[in-house]
């Protein structure tokens, strides 16, 4: 799944690490919707249901 | 399958353009216009309904025009802008076939029928239970089923784009790394894809349960996970204009990135932490720590907002460095007094560019400030905040590209010219004026989606001071010239389309003050303009700072006073 590779022909030199993280957008993907699941969704729910319900 | 590809050469640009995705970019084109059509004329009726002296609507219409206003211009205009947007800058921008069409048309189908259930759910009138429909106010069984539908579709859009990247890549339609307005459109699908999950996490169960399936959801589980899609999706608009941006600044100038590395960074720091924000909007329940309110919209937020401040900067100051490299490099602005002022793609986005940064921007984060929020919370300051960030920022950035859509994709030209030249304009002053006198009442106060503050029916009295109806009157006025703005744009954009003159197979258009090729060049390929020499920006950009800091001390000053220690 690595990027392509930014050289031109007759470039030998080869792609920094950084480009090629940002040439791929599945690992952005999978970070863009892990980060806000675990931080925001997971986590707020957490709290939500320690919340101790009303005893009637 | 490639076989079955039929592509055309863009006499101007010299891109290659598969029909297929052409197609797809026009169809969901014209029907965000429909949208924004309805949607405009039910923003302006709660307006004038809101303008006390007016008071157009009875509550029950006023209710049931605030729920249509807000899905038919924040999801519906919107999102099918986006998915136009999506196929533009996978296909088109990277030379490439589009991955599987028959899923793009699936993807318009259901957004299509989803977003019809759902108006037509609101106008038969038991579902006045605004676009954020929180339990345990409950709407129809359709009006939820459209919005999964609606959903699911626009889910399938991301599918395709990400399908198209893959193929592009595969059949190395482009060298090197992707242009940069396609890495903002991969930052905007990434975050597209949370948003929608969130709202079909939420959703279903609702649905299931307006039909009595489930017994019940929990208002504040619904909130933080509806939240997620809320707000998630202001910020697939906010990658998705800034991608516009800088779209128009290289089509209509040339003009490249100054640096692909800092502005992909920027856009990184979206996908990493924009979505995290959406806990502002639960910055006053009481079921949610203080430590995830915090984490949530301090810490991680501002590395989102250095990041819109990054592309505050690289945008104008790409524009700036090809407006020097033409000679403009008289004193500090001469690049911004000889812009191309009269062409609406540039107005338009340049007046996107200041007011989302100045009005949206900075209220913003001022506001989701967690002490700061409680003096506005639930007031009509939001509404006047989010129409700075949504449509002065998004609706007129996306209104300025259609302006280059029409000849590239649609081949008519652009009519009425004059019309044209002004509607960013005056839409712009409309706008302007529709946020700030939202925000100025609801400083006083005022609180949204609230059809009578004179209260004359009801039991408990209050009265609001005579500024605060000024501001409500001076909102009500700014609406009629935004519609009529909005009127101008849609008035040029369908009759071109329809009726406009058919630019020719080998015809080339002019979008600007550069050739085709140079635009070409600057929008479709990864590249940096490579020099830092644009002081005019770094003013505008230090004015910027000054106000902001102003404005966010302002607020902490007025929290003190509505609220004395003692
Ligand atoms: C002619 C242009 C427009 C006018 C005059 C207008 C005016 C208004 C007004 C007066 C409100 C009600 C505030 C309240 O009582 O709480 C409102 C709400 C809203 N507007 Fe607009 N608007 C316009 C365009 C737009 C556009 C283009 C968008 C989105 C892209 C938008 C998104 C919204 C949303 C999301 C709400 C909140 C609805 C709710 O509270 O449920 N508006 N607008
Ligand atoms: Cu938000």
């Amino acid at each position: 799944m690595s990027g392509p590779q930014s050289n031109e022909p007759g470039q030998p030199e080869r792609t920094p690490f950084f480009q090629r993280v940002l040439d791929n957008p599945f690992l952005l993907l999978f970070l863009g919707v892990t980060i806000p699941t675990v931080v925001y969704l997971i986590w707020g729910i957490m709290e939500i249901i320690q919340i101790p319900l009303a005893s009637p | 399958m490639t076989a079955a590809t039929h592509f055309r050469t863009c006499p101007t640009t010299g891109l290659k353009i598969d029909r297929s995705a052409e197609n797809l970019i026009k169809a969901n084109a014209v029907v965000a216009v429909v949208f924004l059509l309805i949607g405009g004329l039910f923003g302006l009726s709660i307006a004038l309904t809101r303008w006390p002296a007016v008071h157009l609507l009875p509550a029950d219409w006023f209710y049931l025009a605030l729920t249509a206003h807000g899905f038919d211009v924040l999801l519906a205009w919107i999102i099918f802008f986006e998915m136009a947007v999506l196929y533009f800058a996978s296909a088109i921008l990277l030379n490439s076939r589009i991955a599987a069409p028959r899923w793009g048309w699936a993807q318009f189908w259901l957004m299509l029928v989803g977003a019809l259930m759902t108006n037509v759910a609101v106008l038969q009138g038991n579902s006045s239970v605004m676009f954020t429909s929180y339990p345990p106010l409950v709407a129809a069984p359709h009006f939820y089923l459209g919005l999964v539908l609606f959903a699911v579709g626009a889910l399938i859009g991301c599918a395709v784009f990400f399908g198209t990247l893959v193929v592009a890549r595969d059949e190395k339609t482009y060298q090197g790394s992707v242009p940069l307005v396609t890495f903002g459109a991969i930052t905007a699908a990434i975050i597209a894809v949370f948003t929608l999950a969130c709202g079909a996490i939420i959703l279903i169960p609702t649905f299931l349960w307006s039909i009595g399936i489930i017994s019940g959801v929990d208002p504040l589980m619904y909130k933080l996970v509806w939240w997620g899609m809320g707000h998630s999706s202001q910020q697939i608009n906010v990658a998705a204009h800034v991608a516009v941006w800088y779209a128009i600044g290289a089509m209509v100038l040339g003009a490249k990135p100054i640096s692909e590395k800092v502005s992909r960074m920027a856009f990184l720091m979206y996908i990493l932490f924009l979505q995290l924000a959406s806990a502002h909007h639960l910055l006053v329940e009481p079921g949610v720590s203080s430590s995830w309110k915090i984490f949530n919209t301090s810490y991680a937020m501002y590395l989102a907002v250095l990041g819109s401040m990054i592309h505050g900067m690289t945008v104008p100051g790409a524009i700036e460095a090809a407006q020097r490299a033409k000679g403009f490099n008289k004193g500090l602005f001469e690049w911004l007094r000889k812009a191309p002022w009269g062409n609406p793609a540039f107005a338009g986005m340049f007046l996107s560019l200041v007011m989302f940064g100045f009005l949206g921007g900075i209220s913003g984060v001022v506001m989701g400030t967690e002490q700061i929020n409680l003096i506005i919370h639930n007031t009509i300051y939001v509404p006047g905040h989010f129409h700075a960030t949504v449509v002065a920022g998004t609706t007129l950035a996306f209104m300025a590209i259609t302006y280059l859509l029409v000849p590239l994709i649609f081949r008519r030209e652009v009519m009425f010219k004059k019309v044209a030249q002004w509607q960013p304009y005056v839409f712009g002053l409309g706008i302007a004026g529709i946020s700030l006198f939202m925000m100025g009442a609801g400083t006083l106060g005022v609180p949204r989606r609230h059809w009578d503050i004179t209260f004359a029916d009801a039991l408990s009295q209050f009265q609001f001071s005579p500024a605060a109806f000024l501001m409500l009157a001076l909102n009500g006025l700014s609406a009629i010239v935004a519609a009529i703005g909005g009127a101008m744009y849609i008035i040029v954009v369908v009759c071109s389309v329809f009726l406009g003159r058919k630019i020719g197979d080998n015809e080339v258009v002019q979008l600007g003050p550069v050739s085709g090729a140079a635009s070409a060049a600057a929008v479709a390929r990864y590249g940096n303009e490579g020099t830092l020499k644009i002081p005019g920006t770094v003013v505008l950009v230090a004015v910027f700072f000054v106000s902001f800091v102003l404005y966010y001390f302002v607020n902490w000053k007025y929290l003190a006073e509505v609220w004395p220690l003692k």
